[in-house]
């Protein structure tokens, strides 16, 4: 390993860790931050890195297979099917527009057909990491704006791979550049007749499809409960179909996507989505500081105002393509304004796309420069078009808040997290399903998973002590965690991750027993479920009731009962902190039970102290005193 | 300005429109306390302790619940029973409430007409409320008439916009020192005060 590589990994990382919290902390996404670092360390400002910048966009290039796979691992084949409509139907007259009119203007700028398409089905692609980011951070995806946008977004995700697929084609007039990067491409099959090379292409998608439904290798190694091993099986898997692709010839990034569809319904969804993101992150991370590193401020500087014009017009061509879509599917108009402001900008795909192009020799790499220039352009304006949007159009137009709530005030919408789905966790999960909330299942044991997912129960495979998996899980969005696992000193670790770092989500937490109930109202957590003390309670009530008792007044010193029990736990709790005992749970449950002997002896029995509906003492005040009588 | 507290009793509010209206209107006003018992006591355990503090610190308690079978649910009267005690509300000793007021303020989905001698229902509000007024009376609180929203099935959202309005105005009319009500007949419901029908007719 040499020091020079040591040196360029310094350099980048640290840019990354400056810039992009700065970015952060100015409200921009982190898309931007990475540019801004590409931009500082690049050719024209610190000069750390210079033509090598072209391989790393290349290797980085791999973070955009990882996001596709991570984008198919969101969409179920069944929420897929049933936005099929808005996806085609509006991302598909967006692209087609957009490429229609960009294509047009492009030719009456003088350029070429060749070079005219491919640059107008770069312009056409909107940028997924900046809007899905923006949307995630703003809690936006329930709405028709978000809704919308995905669907734009992944329909150009979708059609950006028979992009690729096309550029070449448009080459063959530059047949010399257009061999020499096929050569980096050899497909085995080039050798085999056209019926046998279908056939195989047709093979290996299918083979993706079966090896990742049936196929139990996640199940084998979850098993192992080696957290690394399974990272290096989700990595695996992203890499293997992206190589086999390669092998037939097949884009990597739609085998990935369709790899990432036909795991979405596996159990281990959240668990495979937060071993690859940090993956992604640091691969898109690295793909955008290399193009920031890329851009080239030569030429801003030589002609400032044909960029100003091209960006302006680019934005602004997009922008309408996307208002009249949305007309036609019947947006409100401030819904309207908020997709073609969010979606105006030349996305990532653009650099792929362009890049691709200018290695095929289909266009110049000053028309590159040109066009990576205005893309990273727009994408640097985007947030901040949009926060114009919204500060400043939007609350002079559009729908104001609707006049009077529904009847029903109980959102449907709400989103629970249940841990554990044990024999406690599964009635709790029955309970709230009957109610028509549908939790977000995690349970960390892979067999009791499989055998729930067969009876329809929507469970995820996971360590919920993890921040990335509980993230994933939605702990940002949802409004309530219930812990329903069994093991107390996974619980403790659970609840201090996530007090740490979702501070806002609402902890309902299972204790087994009073200590560990102590041990939690300590950390801070304040609704704590006893799990032995209804049913022990009920148990004692019954036996009550075996001996002659009336139901009713037993119940009632049950309730009480409970009552006051809860409160000594509060009361006792802050003793339990001080008592050197604290560690050994044996002894100190036999003090507290001690203790609780003590306090109920002193209280003294309930019954005598409850007055309700009580006549005999009401008879005996009576005969006794004189005072008024009620009839 | 006079404390009031609302004891508020309906088993299914996020069903009622009248009444969640009535009691939205009312939730931010100064020195109001909006008491929900069924929210706070699902398993009819009432906290006595708890209900005798809140009603020592009012002066003006008011009963607030739907009318059904001809009084208020079932909670209502469980708070009635448990928590207005021998030798405290009532009894030898039991002046812990006196010269306090207490009304009652409920929805019926009949109209006024059908509550009469002559109607479908025979006795009038009045007369079925005579329970609660004699509760009252027996604590030695004084018992006004009730404000009523009847025929609630019919009303428009102007109507309920209307009640919404009177109920605020009647709260404050309660909050001041000198609200006037005519004895006996003359005012069989607060509904008929000269102060609310100033507001109806906005």
């Amino acid at each position: 390993m040499s020091g020079d590589f040591l040196f360029q990994a310094v350099i980048y990382l640290l840019a990354a860790v400056v810039c992009v919290p700065i970015a952060k902390r100015f409200g921009l996404s982190s898309v931007l931050g990475y540019l801004l670092a590409g931009i500082i360390i690049g050719p024209y400002l610190l000069g750390f890195i210079g033509e090598e910048g072209e391989d790393i966009l290349h290797f980085a290039e791999f973070g955009v297979v990882m996001m596709l796979f991570l984008i198919g691992l969101e969409i179920e084949p069944k929420a897929f099917w049933k936005m099929r409509k808005t996806i085609v139907g509006m991302g598909g007259s967006q692209v087609a527009l957009t490429v229609l009119l960009c294509f047009g203007v492009l030719i009456l700028l003088g350029y070429n057909w060749q070079s005219s398409v491919s640059i107008a089905m770069a312009l056409a692609l909107s940028s997924t990491a900046i809007v899905l980011q923006t949307l995630k951070e703003k809690n936006l995806m329930d709405t028709v704006y978000g809704a919308s946008s995905f669907s734009i977004l992944l329909f150009q995700d979708i059609i950006v791979i028979p992009m690729l697929a096309i550029v070449p084609l448009l080459g063959t007039a530059q047949e010399t550049a257009a061999g020499g990067h096929d050569a980096g491409h050899v497909s085995l099959l080039d050798n085999l007749p056209i019926g046998l090379q279908t056939v195989l292409v047709l093979l290996s998608v299918v083979f993706v499809v079966l090896a990742g439904r049936y196929l139990p290798v996640l199940r084998v190694v979850a098993r192992t409960r080696l957290r690394e091993l399974f990272s290096a099986c989700a990595l695996l898997i992203v890499i293997a179909i992206a190589y086999l692709m390669e092998l037939v010839g097949l884009s990597p990034a739609l085998g990935a996507f369709l790899g990432g569809v036909v795991l979405a319904t596996s159990e281990f969804k959240h668990e495979l989505e937060s071993n690859l993101e940090p993956f992604k992150g640091l691969l898109l991370g690295l793909f955008f500081i290399a193009v920031g590193a890329s851009i080239n401020f030569a030429m801003i500087i030589d002609s400032p105002v044909r960029i100003t014009l091209l960006v302006i017009g680019v934005i602004a061509l997009k922008a309408v393509v996307l208002f009249i879509v949305a007309s036609i599917f019947k947006i409100k108009i401030d819904q309207k304004l908020l997709i073609a402001v969010g979606l105006a900008q030349v996305g990532e795909f653009a650099f792929v796309l362009l890049s691709f192009t200018n290695q095929l020799g289909i266009i110049s790499s000053d028309q590159l420069d040109l066009f990576l220039v205005i893309t990273a352009i727009s994408m640097t304006l985007a947030p901040l078009l949009s926060i114009f949007n919204e500060r400043l159009i939007l609350p002079r137009i559009g729908t104001k808040e609707s006049e009077e709530k529904p009847m029903d005030t109980i959102e449907k919408k709400h989103k629970v997290i249940l841990v554990g789905f044990g024999h406690f966790g599964s009635t709790t999960g029955r309970f709230l399903r009957a109610n028509g909330v549908e939790p977000t299942i995690l349970d960390h044991d892979s067999s009791r998973v499989d055998l729930l997912r067969k009876l329809g129960f929507e469970v995820y495979y996971g360590d919920a002590t993890r921040e990335d998996l509980l993230e994933s899980a939605g702990a940002s969005e949802a409004d309530i965690l219930i812990s329903a696992i069994d093991d107390p000193d996974a619980v403790l670790e659970m609840v201090q991750v996530l007090q740490h770092k979702f501070p806002n989500l609402k902890l309902m937490v299972r204790a087994k027993s009073r200590v560990d109930a102590y041990q939690l109202l300590n950390a801070g957590v304040t609704h704590i479920y006893r799990e032995s003390l209804d049913t022990s309670v009920r148990v004692a009530e019954e036996a009550l009731h075996f001996l002659g008792h009336r139901k009713y007044t037993i119940h009632r010193q049950a309730q009480n009962f409970k009552k006051y029990d809860e409160e000594s736990l509060r009361r006792l709790a802050d003793k339990v902190l001080n008592s050197e005992e604290y560690i050994f749970k044996v002894r100190e449950e036999i003090a507290q039970q001690e203790a609780l002997l003590k306090e109920d002896l002193k209280r003294g029995s309930i019954e005598e102290e409850d007055t309700s509906w009580d006549s005999a003492s009401m008879r005996a005040r009576i005969s006794g005193d004189s005072g008024k009588v009620k009839e | 300005m006079k404390k009031i507290l609302i004891l508020f009793a309906h088993p299914r509010y996020e069903q009622s429109r009248t009444n969640r209206a009535l009691i939205e209107g009312i939730r931010n006003m100064e020195g109001v306390t909006i008491h929900d018992l069924y929210e706070n006591y699902p398993e009819f355990n009432i906290d006595i302790l708890t209900e005798k503090d809140l009603l020592t610190q009012h002066d003006v308690m008011i009963w607030h619940h739907p009318f059904y079978w001809y009084s208020c649910p079932p909670l209502m009267k469980q708070w009635i029973d448990i928590v207005l005690e021998f030798g405290w509300a009532y009894g030898p000793d039991g002046n812990a409430l006196v010269g306090k007021t207490a009304l009652n303020v409920m929805t019926a989905g009949g109209s006024r007409a059908v509550y009469c001698a002559e109607g479908r229902n025979h006795y009038t509000i009045r007369e079925f409320l005579r329970p609660f007024e004699q509760t009252a009376r027996l604590c030695g609180m004084e018992y006004l008439p009730p404000y009523a929203v009847m025929g609630t099935h019919g009303l428009t959202r102007d109507d309920l916009n209307a009640h919404v309005d009177q109920y605020q105005e009647l709260i404050r009319s309660l909050q001041g020192a000198d609200m006037e009500v005519p004895e006996g007949d003359a005012c069989q419901f607060l509904n008929d005060l000269p102060i609310l029908q100033n507001t109806k007719t906005e």
